[in-house]
């Protein structure tokens, strides 16, 4: 093998491992910082898992704000009309944090099925509705289309 | 009165031009016809006058407040400031697009313009395929999102108001900034298609395409920066940087446009790199226009998306198809194929320079995978968010291999550098950064591994540049002497290098001696935060010219009851859109940030949720970015530009005010 | 050799861009299809004006008309409500209002203020029936016909534009055009 030819290999190996730590890096820190997004039905069939990080989205229900008065641990229900589970979090709610409309919050089940939220996001404008969130309630007014109609 | 149709009707012919510009040009340098080359110009310098007509059109129509305008009833109201109504003109969807195409006409006016000492048919291809680009923003806007859409017969009586998050200094300049580095990335597109048309990839395609490529990567710097400076203090969170798609849309190109800066150093010096500097150029801005289409197609809707349009999107992506797709096909089919030997060694600058391209293309390809990342998981089936603590893993381990492979690399020569060389100049830099790694942090408070890693690569970099300047002025009497000689372009290495490790500093000081609390507070109440006394003195009522406000004024002293600071912060409720904002309330410093803001009242006595902050070094944030800047003028300012456009034609005013007169012309549009 | 890596990129866009094809969102407005074409969900709920009054399904019947989703926090209602107001006055078009998660105080003063385009609206404080029709957010604009059932579905501001092209076909009595084949 010629010195040019040693050097170009060289280089090209160097580069190429180089490259394969950067993703093997990139994949490990992405299995590590992944978010499965949950909606309240989910929750209460039992298919999230406890005490793991992950999103969970729904309509904040129309009077189940509880502030506490002497801190600022709040305590809420969200629902996706077809489930709803209870979050607590302890912290400062967004500025369009409000009853009836929706919401994502980050954090995870504790074993009561209570929903320890480190995070809440609430939609940033009136048109915009986070993805998940539309989706989720797109999905529950599929199913009830199906159904006979409800007394409401 | 103009009426708004008028400014339609001028879109139109631009279009028209556009379409010419994209012809006419291209099948002149095709056919060696001087006459359809020498077209290029004139069809530049009326479409852009034109593009210029329908923008002031629309401003007009906002200071006016022609709400029969859909566009001006969505997003102003007749108690809108002026200022605000002017740049409410790019608040919303269609506007920023009519702003997008006003910017890249200017820039392609720019190039028509600055380009006297160049070949006719570069020239031509040049202009025809930044018309090509033109065209396809041009027909979207026609087509898809006017903003002069009319709402007849009956006329709103008032509008519905601007979002008032973006009633505010830093998103009038934002968008027109931002926009002004992602667009401007079309100029080196441009250069890198026409050669790839023309097969001719030489030094001086680099020597021309470099200017340009620097302007449009200050600005966008520049952009980048403020974006962050306004989430910090609008948003209510006292973060500044989120790794939001939107952010991370503006990111990719800046990373690629770095890494394009540097490559065209190395073709442009030694005519190395020549396929792969081409390839960069599509690759920035072929992330500058997947940015807008992450953005406008509510395909990865974020916190502050605009309002989704999947039609739209749709659109977009057939734009994107084309441009980019047909500039890859492109670059597959002619880029020269590099059958040289190589011709240098792997302690040359190029070898360097090569690492540096590396690891920026690495992080603008880790960017773009978080980014994406949820697509991809919702193609399974699953839904996914991928986490700021993924980029943070991702950028810690990047940022020091780019600083150290730079700390090297800054004393290495082209070819090849002799190993002592190496040997003597960098263990001095290295060393004498020891200590100050760990007695930065310890100003802040305790050791830990990512603050002092920080400031060792902040200070490494900060000694070795140092060493650089004292080693290049050797001689001299002075070094300042010296380093008033150095010519303009080193300088601006030498700022963006400094600009670097401001901000490295700046962000690993912040991230890890950042302290907060989250309290209830009513006024009279006081806080302890970092040994400083937060008293929450009395809350007041005012009206705004178009909202309400909550304002607490706070004090804040240390615990020798000096006081140190007054701070306001607010809770707006803007009447018409019925938005909550909030305003915080910081005293800004150079060593540290106070920082307050409103939560949310709470029941009880005038209580509310209240966020205090100290942040250290936040403002280096912003300051490293300003260097970079700075960096980036003071290179392009570099008078060989100018000497060698001189040289060939006098005329020419040089490539330098490039940048300058593409400011002029937008701010012509404002006027 | 070489010449074949050089087409890795476009390669790799190619990829890329389909996979922003497959998932863009489709157009909103046909995201409901499964509710076009089937009778109004039924309901039961309070009249906006007269709290005392209880609306279903069935006042939605006899003739063709557009049900319009606002309400006073939606900026876009405000905008395309000038509109609503011409056609109800000078076509003669029959319009029913569906006050969606709304106040009833601050709706009423609205209809005072810009006009009531309505011949009534329904006041849907919890957003149950917005949630049965598929409501994504306001405005939203339905078409109904003479049976009670819903043939159109219209996301976003009401202007001429949208009139001309897209609703009056629905109401050949107004427009006197034929209804298109659905």
């Amino acid at each position: 093998m010629n010195p040019v030819r040693k050097q170009r290999l060289a280089i090209i190996a160097f580069v190429l491992l180089g490259l394969a730590g950067a993703v093997a890096l990139a994949l490990y820190a992405l299995s590590q910082n992944i978010n499965l997004f949950f909606s309240p039905d989910q929750v209460v069939a039992g298919e999230a898992p406890v005490e793991q990080r992950m999103r969970l989205g729904g309509m904040v229900v129309e009077g189940s704000v509880l502030r506490a008065s002497d801190s600022l641990k709040v305590q809420f229900d969200l629902t996706d009309y077809r489930g709803t589970v209870t979050v607590q979090y302890e912290g400062i709610l967004p500025d369009l944090f409000r009853e009836g409309q929706g919401i994502v919050a980050m954090g995870e089940l504790n074993s009561d099925r209570v929903f320890q939220a480190d995070e809440v996001l609430a939609k940033h404008d009136e048109k915009y509705m986070p993805p998940e969130i539309s989706r989720a309630l797109e999905r529950t007014s599929q199913a009830a289309a199906g159904e006979e109609a409800r007394p409401l | 009165m103009i009426l708004p149709e008028f400014g339609h009707f001028a879109l139109i012919l631009a279009f028209g031009l556009a379409i010419l510009l994209a012809v006419v040009p291209l099948i002149g340098a095709w056919l060696g016809d001087r006459l359809w080359m020498q077209m290029a110009r004139p069809f530049t310098g009326l479409m852009t006058l034109l593009i210029l007509l329908s923008f002031i059109t629309l401003t007009l129509a906002f200071l006016k407040d022609d709400f029969s305008v859909a566009y001006v009833a969505g997003h102003s109201n007749s108690l809108l400031p002026w200022y605000y109504k002017m740049s409410a003109v790019w608040g919303g969807h269609e506007g920023s697009l009519l702003l997008w195409a006003l910017i890249l006409a200017g820039w392609t006016f720019a190039v028509s313009r600055f380009s006297k000492a160049l070949p006719e048919d570069m020239v031509a291809r040049v202009l025809g395929i930044l018309g090509i680009v033109n065209a396809g923003f041009l027909s979207f806007i026609i087509i898809k999102s006017s903003p002069f859409e009319r709402i007849l017969p009956n006329i709103p009586p008032d509008g519905a108001d601007l979002n008032p998050l973006l009633q505010d200094f830093g998103l009038i300049v934002h968008p027109p900034l931002l926009y002004m580095g992602y667009v401007g990335f079309s100029v080196a597109f441009a250069f890198a298609l026409a050669a790839l048309l023309g097969g001719k990839l030489d030094a001086a395609w680099a020597r021309w395409s470099r200017p340009w490529t620097t302007v449009a990567w200050a600005f966008l710097t520049l952009g980048i920066a403020l974006g962050s400076w306004w989430a910090y203090y609008e948003l209510g969170w006292g973060g500044w940087w989120f790794w939001d798609p939107v952010e991370n849309a503006s990111l990719m190109p800046w990373l690629a446009g770095t890494a394009l800066m540097h490559s065209l150093a190395v073709t442009e010096k030694r005519g190395l790199f020549k396929s792969w500097t081409v390839l960069l150029a599509i690759f920035t801005f072929s992330l500058s226009l997947l940015g807008t289409f992450l953005v406008r197609s509510g395909i990865l809707t974020s916190v502050h998306a605009f309002a989704s349009d999947p039609d739209r999107g749709f659109y977009i992506l057939a734009l994107l198809a084309v441009t980019i797709g047909g500039s890859l096909l492109l670059y597959a089919l002619r880029a020269p194929v590099v059958k040289s030997r190589i011709g240098f060694s792997e302690r040359s600058r190029e070898t360097f320079l090569l690492m540096n391209n590396i690891i920026l293309v690495t992080a603008t390809l880790t960017v773009l995978g978080g980014t994406l990342f949820p697509l991809f998981a919702e193609m399974a089936g699953k839904e996914v968010s991928v986490g700021a603590p993924y980029f943070d893993a991702m950028f810690s381990f990047l940022t020091p291999l780019l600083v150290a492979f730079l700390c090297v690399g800054i004393f290495s020569h082209w070819k090849d550098t002799r190993p002592g060389l190496l040997k003597r100049q960098i263990p001095v830099p290295l060393i004498a950064a020891i200590p100050f790694a760990f007695l930065i942090p310890m100003t802040q408070g305790d050791l830990a591994f990512m603050p002092v890693l920080g400031s060792f690569l902040a200070v490494w970099l900060l000694f070795a540049t140092i060493r650089d300047i004292s080693q290049k002025v050797s001689g001299r009497r002075s070094l300042w002497a010296g380093w008033m000689k150095t010519r303009r372009s080193y300088k601006g290495m030498v700022f963006g290098h400094l600009g670097l490790a401001v901000m490295i500093m700046g962000a690993a000081l912040v991230s890890a001696y950042t302290i907060e609390k989250d309290v209830r507070m009513a006024p009279g109440d006081e806080a302890t935060l970092g040994g400083l006394v937060y008293r929450f003195e009395r809350l007041a009522h005012y009206e705004g010219p178009n909202f309400i406000s909550d304002r607490a004024y706070f004090v804040v002293s240390s615990d020798s009851g000096r006081q140190i600071a007054d701070l306001h912060a607010e809770k707006r409720r803007y009447v018409v859109s019925g938005s909550i904002m909030t305003e915080a309330g910081i005293q800004a410093g150079f060593f540290r940030d106070l920082y307050v803001s409103l939560g949310e009242p709470l029941p009880g006595q005038d209580a509310w949720a209240v966020r205090l902050h100290i942040k250290p070094f936040v403002r280096w944030l912003w300051l490293g970015a300003l260097l970079m800047a700075i960096g980036g003028a003071l290179a392009v300012a570099d008078p060989r530009y100018r000497q060698k456009a001189r040289a060939k034609a006098p005329a020419s005013a040089g490539d330098a005010e490039a940048g300058n007169t593409a400011v002029s012309v937008q701010e012509g549009g404002q006027a | 050799m070489n010449r074949v890596l050089l087409f890795v990129p476009v390669i790799f866009f190619a990829i890329l861009g389909f996979v922003f094809y497959t998932m863009m969102e489709h157009d909103p407005s046909e995201l409901q299809s499964a509710r076009l074409n089937q009778p109004f969900p039924a309901f039961q709920l309070t009249d906006l004006e007269k709290p005392e009054l209880t609306r279903d399904q069935s006042a939605l019947q006899g003739e063709p008309m557009l049900v319009n989703v606002w309400a006073t926090w939606c900026p876009a209602c405000r905008a395309e409500h000038a509109y609503l107001v011409h056609l109800a006055e000078q076509k003669n078009v029959a319009i029913i209002g569906l006050n969606y998660k709304d106040q009833r105080q601050a709706a009423n003063e609205w209809l005072v203020k810009l006009g009531d385009p309505y011949r009534f609206s329904i006041f849907d404080q919890e957003g149950r029936l917005g949630l049965d029709l598929g409501v994504y957010g306001a405005p939203e604009t339905y078409v109904v016909d003479a049976d009670g059932i819903i043939r159109y579905r219209h996301v976003g501001v009401v202007n001429e534009k949208v009139w001309q092209e897209k609703l009056s076909p629905w109401f050949p009595a107004i427009s006197g055009s034929g209804v298109p084949a659905s």
